[in-house]
């Protein structure tokens, strides 16, 4: 959800308005952030991404050099290589094409090379399906990459050029996938407001930027990228003797994500008037609530459509969008739950023989507290299936049930799945 | 170590041979291809640098070495996982004295892409402070031949400039010599094991680098470090060609192939002088044409030596040489025979 700012540095009427779907929103931000290599391949429902982005560089509006891989596993390769270089680099994919990068994010995430990484989140394959759910995303959840997740196509435009703002910054170095719902937002049209080029490019500081590090063989700090001048090894043998310490600085790097977030979002909001939340946590009707939903993505907008009509009905529901899921914002997201009386987590993924991973993480944020929410996990949507308002009501209905009864007899519920 | 500088061509007396590649931004010009061993040794540095962990008498560094020999300047180099990889780079410690990448086992090809984009997308923005940056991708036959071929085909494909040496040690060595499409066949190795029934691997190799000349990239070559000239005239031709050039560069393995360690350089040459691995290049231009000892035994069959002189050396031939086993020997030599043939066909300079 969007606040207005009184008066944002480039104000709406200096915006350019423009009727897009979610992935042309996406190749327009990318086309803006002065991209210098994208490696990409097609996979529905993200290929509008690289197919608009190809008009941008077959009509010379852009420096990039596009490059037309012969697969995901290169496509993720190819922004590591260039990445590595120096170079900006983007790609964009979903479902098998996420997991056929698979073995590349964690090396892009643990070499420290911020790529910025669109998905059109769709169902993983058997049975083949096109449609949205999160499965592809959450398998690339523990390989190092910060993970945001949009509810809109505005929102799709404002993540992807802050996603580059925020991989950059010196204090996080780390790649981050911008995730927008299949379909729902890639293929669906929405009026959005978009910045003038040059606000683009000042927002972002120009070209990429590349940090300096000390290394013990070199007297100065020299740029941390492939570099003829002051040759540097990437990717080299680190065994038992190394490896354990260069973990430690991605989870110390993951720790200073959320303030360059929050930083990022505010100075966005500046810019465009539009901020969502904090840029972690899109927290609604909270405070009093009894019953808090938590949600990831295009969902966000039907729940929050259901939270405003039970609260008409004198209700005392909630929620919150997880738009930040990875690094997870447990402590943050546990301040807004401990209240309630009934947490419901909505998940459009499963763990198969365990919960949903969103609900796994919100367990892990509330298991300290001694006052806490009793918790449902409600796995919706998978494949693509729709979760329209009725469905959302009937799982704020049984919520509320819930917390009149004071226990949780099924913690884990399938919402809009035939019997 | 202290900062140090490149080119100082030649060398000062004195200064230790190992030294960092510095080309500080503004660089011109072209490192000579000096092809005299005396004016090699005094005056040239190798991108490798010494203290790496590779075997005594493993072949691979040599490849390298004289490959980096013809470099012409700025180079970044990208390394598929294998043998030299691992053993080049124990962290925290570096054999490479340019600019290396390791991305992963199968994708060296789409990296080197990457990397060329990203050189190319600097020089269109006024960002690259060099005239040229190049990139040379060294990778096993592993890394080649069977998981990173479609990478490798992409980007052949997409033509971006890079030079991509395959070092083929015919067989995946750094897991412990296991079958690969680049292993001879009748070799053994620990996954095509001679046993009671089947004599170690029973396919041929698939033809490279002739699926390299079917790209119609403007340059492929075979080279082994024996034919050091030959292989550093061939590195610099694949530098110097815009867009893909490949040279498939026979690389002996003394604990995979099982010889003596001191065999590395005879193997190489008795490899070529038995026709088993012949020596050429190939442009679109001229079609192939064959160099140094292979353009001699072309013109002088006398020379072609029989492929147990190859295979004598080499205990993963050994079970070959039993009385028992000749017909697998001739089945071999009449493989070596015919692919022979073939090239002196295709040959525009072999004698007709
Ligand atoms: C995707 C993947 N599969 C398997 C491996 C294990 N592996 C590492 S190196 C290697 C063999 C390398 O063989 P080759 O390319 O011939 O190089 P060599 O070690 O022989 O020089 C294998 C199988 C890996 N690193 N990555
Ligand atoms: S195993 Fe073979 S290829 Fe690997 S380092 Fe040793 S000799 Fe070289
Ligand atoms: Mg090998």
């Amino acid at each position: 959800m969007t606040e207005a700012v009184k008066t944002p540095h480039i104000p709406l009427e200096k915006q350019k308005l423009l009727t897009v779907n979610g992935d042309e929103a996406v190749a327009w931000a990318a086309k803006q952030s002065l991209v210098d290599v994208v490696a990409a391949y097609p996979i529905t429902p993200q290929t509008i991404i690289v197919e608009k982005f190809s008009e941008f560089v077959a009509n010379g509006e852009v420096h990039t050099e596009f490059v037309p891989v012969e697969s995901e596993h290169s496509a993720m390769s190819a922004c590591v290589g260039a990445a590595a270089a120096g170079a900006r680099a983007f790609t964009a994919t979903a479902a098998n094409g996420l997991a056929l990068m698979w073995e590349i994010l964690y090396i892009a995430a643990s070499l420290r090379l911020p790529i910025v990484l669109a998905v059109a989140n769709r169902a993983l394959s058997a049975p083949i399906n096109i449609h949205c759910d999160h499965s592809d995303a959450m398998g690339m959840r523990d390989a190092g990459w910060i993970q945001l997740f949009v509810e809109n196509v505005q929102e799709a435009y404002d993540t992807t050029i802050q996603a580059f703002k925020i991989a950059e910054d010196e204090r996080v170095l780390l790649p981050v996938a911008v995730n927008l719902d299949g379909f729902f937002l890639s293929h669906t049209l929405e009026n959005i407001h978009i910045l003038p080029d040059e606000a683009v490019h000042e927002f972002l500081g120009g070209y990429r930027k590349v940090p300096k590090v000390k290394v013990d063989y070199f007297d100065e700090e020299v740029p941390l990228m492939l570099n003829p001048a002051r040759p540097l090894s990437f990717g080299p043998l680190d065994l038992y003797d190394y490896y354990f310490e260069h973990k430690m600085h991605q989870v110390e790097a993951m720790k200073r994500v959320p303030e360059v977030v929050r930083e990022v979002n505010e100075k966005w909001y500046e810019l465009t008037g539009r901020k969502y939340g904090d840029g972690i946590l899109v927290p609604y009707e909270v405070e009093d609530a009894d019953i808090i939903v938590t949600v990831l993505g295009s969902t966000g907008g039907t729940v929050r459509h259901i939270v405003k009509k039970l609260r008409r009905e004198g209700k005392k529901v909630g929620m919150v969008r997880i738009k930040m899921f990875r690094p997870f914002p447990h402590k943050e997201l546990a301040e807004i739950l401990k209240n309630a009386k009934v947490v419901g987590v909505m998940d459009r993924a499963i763990s198969f023989g365990s919960y949903g991973p969103s609900f796994l993480d919100i367990n892990t944020a509330l298991y300290d507290y001694k006052k806490k929410p009793l918790l449902v996990n409600y796995i919706y949507g998978l494949g693509g299936r729709d979760a329209p308002p009725e469905l959302l009501e009937k799982m704020f209905n049984e919520l509320l049930s819930d917390a009149e009864k004071g226990y949780v007899e099924n913690k884990l519920r399938f919402l809009g799945v035939r019997e | 170590m202290a900062q140090q500088t490149l080119p100082q061509i030649p060398i000062k007396k004195g200064e230790p041979a190992y030294k960092l590649w510095i080309f500080e931004p503004g660089w011109k010009g072209e490192l000579p291809l000096i092809l005299n061993p005396r004016q090699l040794a005094e005056q040239k540095r190798a991108a490798i640098l010494p203290g790496h962990r590779l075997c005594a008498g493993c072949a691979a560094p040599i490849i390298v070495k004289l490959a980096s020999f013809a470099f012409r300047g700025p180079t970044i180099v990208v390394n598929a996982t294998g043998c030299l990889e691992v053993a080049t780079t124990i962290f925290p410690y570096t054999s490479w004295a340019v600019p290396w990448i390791h991305n992963a086992f199968e994708n060296a090809a789409a990296t080197a892409s990457g990397v060329e984009s990203a050189i190319k997308a600097f020089k269109k923005t006024e960002r690259l402070p060099w005239d040229h940056v190049d990139v040379v991708v060294f990778g096993g036959d592993g890394g080649t031949f069977d998981i990173g071929l479609q990478s490798l085909s992409g980007a052949a494909e997409r033509g971006h400039d890079f030079l991509y040496i395959l070092y083929d040690n015919e067989a995946y060595m750094n897991t412990g010599i296991q079958r690969s499409g680049g292993t001879p066949k009748y070799a053994w190795t620990t996954t095509s094991p001679v046993g009671s029934v089947l004599p170690g691997k029973t396919q041929h190799k698939k033809p490279i680098a002739d699926i390299m000349v079917a790209h119609r990239i403007p340059y492929v070559a075979t080279a082994t470090p024996a034919h050091w000239l030959d292989l550093m005239k061939k590195v610099r031709k694949g530098i110097e060609v815009n867009g893909p050039a490949f040279i498939h560069a026979l690389s002996s393995c003394d604990r995979g192939w099982r010889h003596d360690t001191a065999l590395a350089i005879e193997v190489s040459r008795r490899a070529v002088d038995t026709c088993y691995f012949p020596l050429w290049e190939w442009t679109p231009e001229k079609g192939y044409m064959l160099t140094d000892r292979s353009l001699s035994i072309a013109r002088n069959p006398k020379l072609k030596q029989p492929i147990e002189r190859f295979l004598e050396v080499q205990g993963r031939f050994k079970h070959l040489l039993r009385p028992e086993n000749r017909h697998l020997l001739k089945d071999l030599q009449e493989w070596v025979d015919k692919v022979w043939e073939d090239l002196l066909n295709r040959a525009v300079n072999a004698p007709r």
